[in-house]
């Protein structure tokens, strides 16, 4: 059991020693500062710049956790402390459905719905073209991926928050939103923090969904109107051609080797900030 | 800047020749002057009620009035309905699924069961609770404290500071932990914890304190030191107060009542209800016959 364990740990520790490996040629040439700060991505022409999908990735991430976050808390919120026990009871199979979708179906949907509605109803208020396939899309479609998960934490999170103290804060005259408010969300906050991290951690790899709704061009895009390539698609769309050129394959390696880092490190400074919140 | 808090209640403060200053100059919370309700007194009373939770009846036709300035002690078995009587006084019981009331509580004029809205909240601050586990709210002890009267619109420095340090003392806790007042609650022992929650609960001046078991959880010196607390508040406060322990009740009632199978089976002052109880099952109950 012990070496079980301890096998599934090493395992992590060989993929980013593979991953390393397998782009270590791509530093022969390019300096790891250069990699991530250049803008221009030529691989035929020895050109590695990392930046415009960094850019992507961090846009399509962070659009995601602004439209996912304040909904999915309330609607834990609203859950968890406003709605009647039937309600919970039809609500809580239907996210576990939305959870368990494909992220094919969710791509699928944002191609078919999301990007005409952004290119034909809302981009012609705000710019005079967009085709649709933008990172408000990618952002669109990976906050309602991230969504269920969002919630189910939440709820979770909040149902253990004991109700004595609640009844604590009510009985002292606490409205339910302020008790929401001043006790369960306070008491909740490392938890909350957890979930968030988990979640982002998940958009940041999410590769299918994006990837049909993004626009997949290497640009730093400049509004939420702009295409973009997130890490992930960049991967999976370039995986099979790259065959001709080594240092193509190496680039692509190093590509996923900062997601790997990234996601990682993410992980570890939530475990930091969690520790660090438990013990004050 | 007076607070609406401040300005609702203080202006029917029972105490008349300070009502002017207290209204013109921003001054310290005066613990001393009970802020207390325009209907402070008065009396709360339990006609008729019923109360089903499902379909499973918990409490059948209680009556009963709450004697002031007494220790009430609800007496009975395990499961009588001591608590969910108790919880509903100050509606806490709302927050379980499928209750049902009949019958009614008033406060003075106030309906309880029919209260709403910013009429639940003031019966809420006029009835306090001790909970039965001490329950810190996640935050410093003076926020512990001061939370009662933020939620009340209370938001001046020196008058919160006023108050966390007067029921401190009043609770006997303020020497014990003042050099350390912005640390969390937590930290504190779970004697400490519960005469904090009860600190706490003085913070909004009200005029009934429910204790649920309030010791049962406390080792016997700090049950001994919250046994004694309530003791000294009965001169301001009416305390109802839940017990399983019978030596508690012999202890500090004033006033007892006996459930059993969710009916009031007989009421009376301690004295009485201890020594010459009228009803076989409370001879019973008291004898050890079932508990």
């Amino acid at each position: 059991m012990f070496l079980l364990t301890g096998a599934s740990l090493l395992l992590v520790l060989i993929m980013g020693i593979g991953l390393y490996m397998k782009s270590a040629p791509i530093f022969e040439d390019h300096s790891l500062w250069d990699l991530l700060s250049a803008s221009e991505w030529k691989p035929f022409k020895n050109r590695f710049g990392f930046f415009p999908f960094i850019m992507g990735t961090v846009w399509v991430t962070g659009i995601a956790l602004a439209l996912a976050l304040p909904l999915s808390l309330l609607t834990a919120v609203f859950l968890t402390e406003y709605s009647r026990a039937w309600v919970k009871r039809w609500f809580y199979p239907a996210l576990d459905i939305l959870a368990a979708l494909p992220s094919v179906i969710y791509g699928v949907w944002g191609s078919l719905l999301i990007v005409p509605w952004i290119s034909e109803r809302m981009a012609p208020h705000f710019v005079e073209f967009s085709s649709g396939y933008t990172v408000l899309a990618g952002g669109i479609v990976l906050s309602v991926m991230i969504l269920p998960l969002l919630v189910s934490l939440f709820v979770e999170i909040f149902s253990t928050v004991p109700q004595e103290l609640r009844d604590a804060s009510q009985a002292l005259g606490a409205t339910r939103w302020q008790t929401t408010k001043k006790v369960v969300i306070r008491r909740s906050l490392p938890g909350i923090f957890a979930a968030v991290v988990l979640a982002v951690s998940r958009a940041l790899g999410e590769t299918i969904a994006v990837l049909m709704v993004c626009g997949n061009l290497s640009q730093i895009p400049h509004s939420v109107f702009d295409a973009c390539y997130p890490i992930p698609a960049l991967i999976a769309n370039n995986y099979g051609e790259m065959l001709s050129l080594p240092l193509y394959e190496a680039a692509l390696m190093f590509a996923a080797m900062i997601l790997f880092v990234v996601v990682l490190l993410f992980n570890l400074l939530s475990r930091v900030i969690l520790y660090r919140l438990k013990k004050s | 800047m007076l607070s609406d808090f401040f300005k609702r209640h203080v202006r029917f403060s029972v105490i008349e020749p300070d009502m002017d200053d207290l209204l013109h100059k921003e001054q310290a919370f005066a613990p001393d002057v009970k802020f207390r309700h325009p209907d402070a007194g008065a009396r709360l009373e339990v006609r008729h009620l019923d109360l089903s939770i499902g379909t499973q009846q918990i409490l059948k036709d209680i009556s009963l009035q709450i004697p002031e300035n007494k220790i009430t002690c609800i007496i009975g078995p395990s499961g009588c309905g001591k608590s969910t009587l108790l919880k509903s006084f100050n509606r806490l019981i709302d927050s379980v699924d499928g209750v049902c009331m009949r019958g009614s509580i008033t406060l003075g004029e106030q309906d309880i069961l029919r209260s709403d809205g910013a009429d639940l909240i003031d019966v809420r601050r006029r009835i306090g609770l001790v909970p039965q586990r001490p329950c810190p709210l996640p935050m410093s002890i003076y926020d512990n404290v001061a939370y009662g009267c933020r939620i009340h619109g209370i938001r001046g420095r020196r008058q919160l500071d006023a108050v966390v340090e007067h029921y401190l003392n009043e609770v006997g806790l303020w020497d014990e932990v003042k050099e350390r007042l912005r640390e969390s609650a937590t930290g504190l022992s779970i004697g400490q914890q519960q005469r904090l929650c009860l600190a706490r609960s003085l913070a909004v001046e009200p005029e009934f304190i429910l204790a649920d078991e309030a010791t049962s959880a406390l080792d016997p010196q700090s049950s001994k030191t919250v046994e004694d607390l309530f003791v000294k508040l009965k001169e301001h406060y009416s305390i109802i107060m839940v017990t399983h322990t019978l030596r508690q009740a012999l202890r500090i009632a004033d006033y007892v009542v006996f459930i059993y199978m969710g009916e009031i089976i007989e009421t009376g002052n301690a004295g009485q209800v201890f020594h010459h109880p009228q009803h076989e099952l409370t001879r019973n109950y008291l004898s050890g016959v079932f508990s």
